[in-house]
């Protein structure tokens, strides 16, 4: 049994911080969750939708961010609990009901988590969602550590239906994806009946009067969270300086405080309700010292939020120094660390510091050099994208016209380096590829003699880009659409959507029909095996010269990983040493130095291909490349 | 058996597939069903596409710290890949850090592409045995390899790891633990993979 669902108070399990969040969540009854996944968020509801049915949830992939929020929200407009989770862009995504939401007020608790990803690890942009809080008036937690990712969540439920008002809690990497000890508490059996009040309809007219209510609620938050034991100083009664933080930056500060040995001089503040500000415990806070050094992902909120309220009350407080981001004591861009939060300290204390011997260092330093340069980003070994994107490649260069390929969100966004062969040329949100190339399509009347070809994952497909395919249909657009549909959300862990046949609990859902679908926006449709190199190759040149319109061409062959699980191979790979003349072929080491396949290394003492068994994963497509016809595709 | 140091920060590190969240996830467990307070920072999704990847563990009888582990303070390295093995040395090893080294190499898309150059093994090996206050290296790819699927390395490794006796950690932990969180019908499987990885060490 997962711990995630056992009912036994007290006892201590090891939880990733997004499981703590799905724990709070089963701890404060929650009824209805929905995401779409989005990593660092991912698990949050990946593992609810495990335990939906022990639990009695209903737990759903829906389409895309907008669409969850709806669905929770609906739980509570009919007064049960909802969870809705996601990651900064899904935000964005939602963002439109959410502030529409937040006027009308909700029933049963709702609690919209947000997991942001400092310095874009997994992502395309680096945001900080808090603005969000701010610009919706809504009451915002930040957990600082594991735990507090459990309590804060079962909290936020309470205090959602307290207050009637959707309650952000806003998590980053370093607490969803990581993992530490947790305290449970009791899993209520609770059997709330829906129903949605008739004579309390939920419109967000009159704007105005709504605006004033929700001002006064969000008043009443600021009370609450002036006693709230998530807010908490640590320290000397004055400090010499004192940190304000809040989330990820607090485990840091505590860490520096303890490593640097400055107990006696630095004192930690810590906030976890971070708006509305706990005015009068901040205030309280500042007059204890003259110097504050701010630390938190991934943008001055806090910071600012503090110096705000500071120069309101500036008459009474006296001159104060705040050091953070503002002023550049700390990176403005960028996820924090230990030496970051270390290095801001010491500059300001002017404290000695020494992480290792200087001569360890240089002998190391000296040694990686012979390294070379860090492992780049690939495909995975076996991965249809990577065959996708050498048969666009190959397409382009025959076509000659310069064509080029407008980016999407996913797996396949990896396009843009070397293991996509640099083809992808644009990347931004979730759909934009087709958008962007519906736009495109309009410019042959301007001049513009380029074919525009756009890539679009099968989940993405679903989540945006089927309103920019009925646009460009409809607005008469020009182009090709490459639907890579390798049958899952690959990049977040595999989950499935409409066009799966299965549900996020496992069970079996109606198939959305993409080839049906796209026919429907007016399109012509062609299906393929990418692992069919040369007719892929040949198919998306015929439709780039010999049709107009709205072209799609589905890209269809499951994510090797998804495969590789099921341990099936149908193929046995061998590089024929007879065969593969190496450097004197003439192919200029295509397999390796072209296809770049991480599964087919080049033996330094051969000087020729080897397939390297600990990764290839069989899947054949290398045969299919090698001119010299040197690597074998048995069928096993 | 005590913790040498609290916190005692382990790094398992490696290639992007090789099972390292995994092994951070069973070996935090094994620790935690010791008494310890555990903190585990690691890389998930695209970042991991065939690249670098690192779990950071810290492990405490106090409580959690910050899931990165400072620069220079890694008390014990799991490389699940030698030259991954040297670049983490580059930013957390310091004179007192031991290595758990597996020695087969992966070749990054630079490397088969001619792109950059791998230096010779035994050059890595010996580099990662002088930066380190102690190594135990063996080739763990080739052992799962044998057990016909190169995924059991991370397991090979947890049971070489359990063989050097620097955490208190052994065979009867890990049974616990794998029952409790893998699926069942490996449960033989990597119960010889981790007896696989203790004969290993016995055997260096």
């Amino acid at each position: 049994m997962s711990s995630v669902a056992q009912n036994a108070p007290g006892k201590v399990v090891l939880l990733m911080g997004n499981e703590a969040i799905a724990r709070g969540a089963l701890e404060a009854g929650v009824k209805v969750c929905a995401a779409y996944p989005g990593n660092p968020s991912s698990e949050i509801i990946g593992t609810l939708a495990a335990l939906a049915e022990e639990m009695g949830l209903h737990v759903e992939w829906s389409v895309n961010e907008k669409v969850a929020l709806e669905v929770a929200a609906a739980a509570s407009l009919a007064g049960l609990r909802g969870l809705c989770a996601m990651k900064q862009n899904g935000l964005n995504v939602a963002s439109d009901f959410l502030l529409n939401l937040n006027l009308t007020g909700c029933g049963g608790g709702l609690v919209i988590v947000v997991a942001d990803d400092p310095a874009g690890v997994s992502s395309s942009n680096e945001e900080d969602s808090r603005i969000f809080a701010k610009l919706g008036d809504l009451p915002l937690l930040e957990p600082g550590h594991f735990q507090e990712a459990k309590e804060m969540t079962r909290m936020a439920f309470d205090l959602s239906e307290q207050l009637e008002l959707p309650v952000l809690v806003r998590s980053v990497t370093r607490v969803s994806h990581a993992r530490g000890n947790v305290s449970l508490d009791e899993l209520p059996r609770t059997h709330p009946k829906p129903k949605f009040e008739t004579s309390r309809p939920r419109l967000a007219l009159p704007a105005m009067a709504n605006h004033r209510i929700l001002h006064q609620k969000l008043r009443r938050a600021k009370e609450m969270f002036e006693e709230s034991s998530f807010n908490s100083y640590q320290g000397p009664d004055q400090p010499e300086l004192m940190i304000i933080t809040s989330g990820s930056g607090y485990l840091y500060s505590l860490e520096a405080v303890d490593h640097l040995h400055l107990q006696e001089r630095v004192g930690v503040l810590k906030i976890g309700t971070t708006w509305p500000l706990p005015e009068e415990f901040v205030l309280r806070s500042l007059k204890r010292s003259e110097c504050f050094l701010f630390i938190e992902e991934v943008d001055p909120f806090l910071e600012n939020n503090v110096k705000e309220l500071f120069a309101q009350n500036c008459f009474d407080l006296g001159a104060k120094r705040f050091f953070g981001k503002a002023i550049g004591t700390l990176p403005d861009v960028g996820e924090l660390n230990p030496e970051i939060v270390f290095s801001a300290i010491r500059a300001l204390l002017s404290v000695e510091y020494q992480s290792r011997s200087e001569e360890y260092g240089e002998r190391v330093h000296k040694a990686v050099k012979e390294l070379g340069p860090a492992r780049p980003l690939s495909f995975c070994p076996g991965c249809p994208h990577r065959a996708t994107y050498w048969a666009i490649k190959t397409a382009l260069a025959m076509d000659g016209r310069e064509g080029f390929v407008l980016g999407d969100i996913g797996c396949y966004s990896l396009g843009m380096g070397p293991s996509g062969f640099g083809q992808m040329k644009t990347l931004h949100a979730m759909g934009s590829g087709t958008g962007l190339a519906s736009g495109f399509g309009q410019l042959e009347r301007f001049g513009l003699q380029q074919p525009v070809v756009a890539v679009c994952g099968d989940s993405t497909f679903y989540h945006a880009a089927m309103p920019a395919l009925a646009n460009a249909y409809y607005n008469g657009s020009n182009f090709l659409l490459l639907l890579l549909d390798n049958r899952a959300t690959a990049m977040t862990g595999f989950q499935p959507h409409p066009g799966t046949g299965t549900k996020a609990t496992g069970e079996e859902a109606p198939i959305i029909d993409m080839k049906a679908a796209c026919e429907v926006f007016g399109a012509h449709v062609e299906v393929v095996d990418p692992f069919e190199v040369k007719r892929t190759a040949e198919t998306i040149l015929k439709l780039l010269e010999e049709k107009r319109g709205v072209r799609v061409l589905i890209l269809r062959r499951e994510c090797a990983l998804l495969t590789g699980r099921r341990q099936e191979r149908t193929f046995r790979i061998e590089v024929d040493p007879e065969r593969c003349l190496g450097e004197s072929c003439g192919c200029n080491r295509l397999c390796t130095r072209v296809f770049k396949c991480p599964g087919l290394v080049w033996d330094q003492v051969a000087l020729k291909a080897r397939v390297d068994e600990a990764i290839c994963t069989a899947c054949g497509v290398c045969a299919d490349i090698c001119p010299a016809s040197a690597i074998r595709k048995e069928a096993v | 058996m005590l913790l040498s140091k609290d916190p005692f920060n382990v790094i398992i590190g490696g290639v992007g597939g090789q099972g390292n969240v995994l092994a951070s996830k069973i070996l935090g467990e094994m620790l935690l069903a010791r008494g310890y307070v555990i903190t585990i920072g690691e890389t998930y999704g695209a970042s991991q596409r065939g690249g670098s990847v690192m779990s950071h563990l810290r492990v405490s009888a106090k409580g959690p710290f910050s899931p990165l582990i400072p620069e220079g303070k890694a008390d014990l390295l799991i490389a699940l890949e030698p030259a991954e093995g040297l670049r983490i040395l580059d930013v957390y090893g310091y004179g007192g850090v031991m290595v758990l080294l597996n020695t087969r190499p992966i070749h990054s898309i630079d490397v088969i592409s001619g792109d950059a150059s791998y230096p010779e093994l035994s050059w890595v090996i010996a580099r990662i045995r002088e930066l380190s206050r102690k190594m135990w290296a063996f080739n763990a790819t080739e052992i799962a390899l044998e057990m016909g699927n190169p995924l059991f390395s991370n397991i090979i490794m947890l049971g070489a790891l359990s063989a050097i006796e620097v955490l208190p950690i052994d065979r009867e932990i890990f049974e616990q633990v794998i029952k409790e969180i893998l699926p069942s019908k490996m449960f033989e499987e990597n119960m010889k993979a981790f007896d696989r990885g203790r004969e290993a060490i016995r055997e260096l």
